[in-house]
């Protein structure tokens, strides 16, 4: 029999999966990690797909009748299809929506294998059952989350970016979470009721839709790493009610990382997943009281050229990216910037707060497409110490992860927040759309520190114009 | 005569799991704050597994539903499969050293890396 040459070559797939992920651990060797994890899906797939003659449990044989097989190929290959399709097409700066989409699909499918292997035997025991009936649950749920997630950070209609609340919101929630693990309960109590399966599934359907409704479009970070780690631990329990041990491991792993993303991305937002989850954040409401906004308090306004000056005189320059950096699709002018500065000896560095972008590390690929070099790009530990001694901070549509209030003003509601300490630099100079506040609703005190510049403006415009400054300076 | 098992498959089951999340939370904590966008979506294409799943449910004939709701996972899975491991890959080859800038040194081109 075969079984031990499956059971062996899952092993060998789980292995390349567990090396490839650890190859990932430096942008040289991350290319072949990522080649290592695709053999392994080759070699877990392949195994299946001409090896796998029945069950592992024995529970029944498998039909590999032609017509089944056809049937495989052709989904495999309208997959492969649309999956390459959306893979090429991507720009990156919607990298957030398409992996969302694909946590989505991946959801929806451990679903629908717990569902169909239900509609195919009646699962033997309580646990094969519960655990079941727990993936098509998480899977449901990851799917219409997705979904909606991919609607907010696309910035559509039917899913809006700003929180969506509604009255006795929490407790709907709550209450349909509960229906969800009764069905669960019932249908682990009575695996023939096949009944209380399909209700899960409904109820984890609309539970996905309604959970991710009430969080705000700069949350996304945290949800879509949630999500990642919800569609690995989907996979884990229908692997589990199918006793597959792929399925677990890998699904398991995958649950993992996205806990690790979403453990961090809370740290990086001074926020416990709780509160990003249920808070409503961002709704501009907060009612914090205001940093004074006094008529004493002033702002430096200048012009590209004073701040090309600036620039092209500094020995050592760290740039400060932020999400309006990409919304102007500025990176490619603001890596021209780091040239021309280069060029001229200045020290350039980037410095990249987790949730500068719309995804854990987003900033980071979009700096990368327009080739600015990988070990110029420091995270928020690696960066903070260079600050003081660097001559100007260059801060391009960021905002709250800059404000110092963070650190010592208890009553901002970004207090406690892990900042980029770019008012620690000699000078700053703040590129940014107007005077207002970021996305926790909160004034920036940097904007008024005397040796703050604001230049106004669209950041790729500007970006432009410090480009052709410094180059006239040249 | 009962076999000398220590687990359950259930139990087994478990055990593999968490020992799995245990070598997954080492591994993963190790992957740097520049790489961690390719790393959700090359997990998540990792996650794709589950095609595993919907190919045997796909294969297996005891009922309609079963095998159809199998052939939609099998396209599903096999979106988020290739999809996932084809944009790690576009992403990935994006992270570049120093692509000889004005004043760097004289290192030719793209050589290996």
């Amino acid at each position: 029999m075969n079984f031990d040459l499956v059971a062996a070559l899952y092993l060998l797939a789980a292995a390349l999966f567990v090396f490839g992920l650890k190859r990932l651990a430096s942008p040289r060797t991350a290319p072949r990690g990522n080649q290592l994890g695709a053999l392994g899906m080759l070699v877990a797939v392949g195994a299946t797909l001409f090896l796998v003659d029945y069950r592992f449990d024995g529970r029944f044989w498998v039909a590999w009748s032609p017509g089944n097989l056809v049937g495989i190929g052709l989904a495999i290959a309208l997959g492969a299809g649309v999956g390459a399709v959306l893979a090429r097409r991507v720009q990156m700066t919607a990298m957030p929506q398409l992996v969302a989409v694909f946590n989505g699909f991946g959801g929806l499918a451990s679903a629908l294998v717990a569902l169909g292997d239900v509609a195919h035997v009646t699962p033997q025991g309580a646990t094969l059952a519960g655990v079941g009936a727990g993936g098509v649950i998480v899977g449901g749920l990851t799917f219409t989350g997705s979904v909606i997630a991919y609607g907010k950070l696309q910035g559509t209609a039917w899913a809006p970016s700003r929180p969506v609340t509604f009255p006795f919101q929490k407790a709907a929630n709550a209450g349909l979470l509960a229906l969800a693990v009764l069905c669960v309960v019932l249908y682990a109590g009575d695996p023939t009721a096949g009944g209380w399966l399909v209700l899960a599934l409904a109820v984890s359907l609309a539970l996905g839709v309604l959970a991710v409704l009430p969080i705000g479009g700069a949350d996304m970070p945290v949800v879509i790493a949630l999500l990642n780690s919800y569609s690995g631990v989907a996979a884990s329990a229908a692997g589990f009610a199918i006793q597959n041990e792929i399925l677990v491991v890998a699904g398991a792993l995958v649950g993992a990382s996205g806990l690790i993303l979403t453990a961090i991305m809370c740290k990086a937002m001074n926020r416990s997943l709780a509160n990003v989850l249920f808070s409503a954040f961002g709704t501009g409401d907060t009612g914090a009281p205001q940093a004074a906004t006094g008529p004493g308090r002033s702002v430096r306004n200048y012009t590209a050229e004073d701040a090309a000056i600036l620039l092209t005189n500094a020995r050592s320059v760290i740039v400060v990216p932020g999400y309006g950096l990409a919304v102007a699709q500025a990176q490619h002018s603001l890596r021209e910037l780091g040239d021309i500065l280069q060029a001229r000896g200045v020290t350039v560095r980037y410095a990249i707060h987790p949730v500068a972008g719309r995804m854990p590390g987003h900033m980071n690929v979009l700096l990368a497409e327009a080739n600015v070099p990988y070990d110029q790009l420091l995270d928020l530990d690696q960066a903070n110490p260079h600050f003081e001694s660097a001559d100007v901070a260059l801060i391009v549509g960021a905002n709250d992860v800059v404000n110092p209030a963070a650190r010592h003003d208890t009553t901002s509601p970004i207090y406690g927040m892990p900042i980029l300490d770019a008012d620690k630099a000699r000078n700053v100079i703040m590129l940014k759309r107007s005077l207002g506040s970021g996305f926790a609703g909160v004034e920036n005190e940097l904007f008024f520190l005397d040796r703050t510049m604001m230049l106004f403006g669209d950041a790729r415009q500007t970006v432009q114009k410090l480009v052709a400054e410094a180059k006239a300076l040249a | 005569m009962m076999p000398l098992a220590l687990l359950t498959p259930e139990m087994a089951g478990l055990a593999l799991f968490v020992l799995a999340a245990f070598i997954g939370f080492e591994v993963i904590t190790k992957v740097p704050a520049t790489l961690h966008t390719p790393l959700m979506s090359g997990a998540n294409a990792i996650s794709g597994i589950i095609l595993v799943g919907a190919v045997l449910v796909a294969a297996a004939q005891e009922s309609t539903l079963g095998t159809l709701l199998g052939l939609l996972g099998v396209f599903l899975a096999t979106i988020n499969v290739v999809g996932g491991f084809l944009v790690t890959d576009r992403m990935l080859r994006m992270f570049k050293k120093k692509p000889s800038p004005p004043g760097g040194d004289a290192g030719g081109g793209g050589g290996g890396a």
